[in-house]
């Protein structure tokens, strides 16, 4: 076999290791579950009636793209935890002295997290759907948002799986990548427009991908006017990916685990 | 020696201010057992983690199955199994799900992995287990399936760190007995322990490490006769006999033994008829002995000798870590 069928076949292998595990850490489904469900009955019930969303009849409509596109970037401490398990107990220094692809152990891990964020997403839009969420757009329209959605998720989970390979547990994981997903998530459009805030917050907003990808689901879940914007959440995704998988497969060849 | 399996030289390795591996060099030829013994943060792990492709070394080389640790990383990883001191094991995997895992990432194939999977879990008494998930394993069970992980591949050279580090002794016999049966088959295993009887039992060459520095080298007998050799120790029934146990004694001796309290203890030659002889001149003397014994040097008197400290205290830090 050639090195690219042997790196297929180990990601497979890897990929196939961590869906395995899925149903067996019940613990792991709270995070890709229940949290966003709660969010979703924050956001409408408690905030919801307070944020004024001019062009959306209901609040909701407004925020599901937004909290859908959140919870895919909250699929990335999946990854992220996963890995620091894995530094920690001493499977990356085994896989590591296999004679198996060096980039499988990462791709591995980031494609079987497609499979939870596929989960969470279909927990999200029967959550919504329940909540009053209506898609205004055509079916087609409605599968390339779900295909973005993925997407970006699984760029989120490079991203991650770098934080986890920088940092000395899954706890400090946990802190650094909530450190740069909050501003990311709250200071971008996703749960209030960002013309209601400070003008340099609105910047930083409008400038934000997050921003970007909230609002090309918007687009394509609700007909909100899309202009660049889904063309502009590909690229974002695809350049995310491109940057931290390269990072990710360099640092994973010098781990340590400690 | 060309043919040596591990063959290092050199090996230095720093971390931030440590300097973990200080120019070690090692040997072992093929199908024996190399024993690395030092207490915890002696290098140990430093030296497996290079000979096993997880770690550059700043500077040396080592060639592992004629491999070289560096340049031919990715062909080696094929001739190695590595155990570790943490028994890498997924416990969210069945026993049986592990080791066809691994046996695919060797690339063994589907069905090879799977058959060798389960001929190595009858081999290792977990074929009970085998569909059971490893977290619900016992220690020495973990221990057993990260041991047989890493013969999947039937690698030439295996390194087993402190594989037996935590275990109860009827585990680490059944361990113990597993290695000499791989050896026994031909395989080099380089195994680190801070078990003196550990590496005495097991081990065909040791080196003794400390400070990233390998201070002795040699056949655990070897290692043992730089202390001295056997001794000859004699507790009289009564202290009224030690000059008559003395006379009896002097002509097996090069010099005339000491007795004090009662105890005599004196060094015993080969070819002097040993401690039988002793017996029968102090009993044709009339000297009542309420306990005799050889005692021979262990390798704690030589880890005493060569370090200077104890290797007590490296098992204190042992057992606080697994506290």
């Amino acid at each position: 076999m050639s090195s690219l069928a042997y790196a297929v076949s180990d990601t497979a292998v890897v990929a196939k290791r961590n869906l395995l595990r899925i149903p067996r850490q019940p613990d792991l489904w709270v995070s890709f579950t229940i949290q966003p469900i709660m969010f979703v009955l924050l956001f409408v019930y408690v905030f919801g009636g307070a944020i004024s969303t001019p062009g959306y009849d209901d609040y909701v409509d407004f925020l599901m793209p937004g909290i859908i596109v959140q919870t895919m970037s909250f699929g990335g401490f999946v990854t992220a935890i996963g890995l620091s398990d894995d530094l920690r107990k001493g499977l990356i220094d085994r896989f590591r002295s296999l004679p198996m692809a060096r980039s499988a152990v990462l791709a591995g891990r980031t494609l079987a997290d497609v499979a939870t964020n596929t989960v969470s997403l279909v927990v999200m839009i029967v959550v919504g759907l329940l909540v009053g969420f209506n898609f205004t757009s055509s079916p087609l329209e409605v599968a390339a948002g779900i295909g973005l959605l993925l997407l970006f998720g699984y760029a989120f989970s490079w991203a991650f799986a770098f934080v986890a390979l920088v940092s000395n547990s899954a706890e400090g994981a946990q802190a650094l990548g909530f450190m740069l997903i909050f501003p990311l998530t709250f200071a971008s459009s996703a749960f209030v427009p960002p013309e209601s805030m400070p003008s340099w917050l609105e910047a930083f907003a409008e400038a934000n991908p997050f921003s970007t990808v909230v609002d090309a689901t918007r687009a394509l879940f609700v007909d909100a006017p899309a202009g660049n914007d889904v063309w502009a959440a590909v690229a974002w995704c695809v350049g995310l990916i491109a940057v931290f998988a390269t990072l990710s497969v360099y640092r994973y060849r010098r781990a340590v685990s400690t | 020696m060309a043919d040596a399996a591990i063959q290092a030289e050199g090996l230095r390795k720093s971390f931030a201010d440590v300097q973990a591996l200080d120019g070690i060099d090692l040997s072992a030829p093929p199908g024996t057992i190399l024993g690395l013994l030092g207490p915890n943060g002696a290098g140990k792990t430093t030296a497996v983690r290079i000979l096993t492709t997880l770690l550059p070394p700043d500077e040396g080389s080592a060639r592992v199955a004629g491999l070289d640790v560096v340049r031919d990383a990715a062909g080696l990883r094929s001739q190695i199994g590595l155990a570790g001191q943490y028994a890498a094991v997924d416990e969210n995997l069945t026993g049986f799900e592990n080791l066809e895992m691994v046996g695919r990432l060797y690339h063994l194939g589907r069905g090879p992995a799977g058959e060798r999977s389960r001929e190595l879990l009858e081999r290792f008494s977990l074929t009970d287990a085998a569909d059971r998930l490893a977290k619900t394993y016992s220690g020495g069970m973990r221990r057993r399936l990260d041991l047989a992980a890493a013969l999947v591949a039937r690698p030439p050279v295996l390194f087993l760190d402190e594989p037996t580090t935590g275990l109860d002794p009827v585990s680490r016999l059944q361990l113990w007995e597993t290695i000499e049966a791989r050896v026994a088959a031909g395989t080099t295993v380089l195994l680190t322990t801070q078990y003196l009887d550990e590496a005495d039992r097991l081990a065909d060459r040791i080196a003794v490490i400390d400070h990233g520095r390998v201070i002795a080298e040699g056949t655990p007998d070897e290692l043992k006769s730089r202390v001295g050799g056997e001794r000859l120790e004699v507790t009289l029934e009564s202290y009224d006999h030690e000059h008559a146990a003395v006379d009896a004694l002097a002509p097996l001796a090069d010099e005339r033994p000491k007795c004090e309290h009662g105890i005599l203890v004196m060094p015993l030659h080969r070819g002097t008829g040993g401690i039988a002889e002793a017996v029968r001149r102090l009993d044709a003397a009339n000297v009542g002995i309420a306990d005799i014994a050889v005692r021979r040097p262990t390798l704690d008197d030589v880890f005493m000798v060569l370090t200077g400290h104890a290797a007590e205290e490296a098992e204190d830090e042992r057992e606080e870590a697994a506290a």
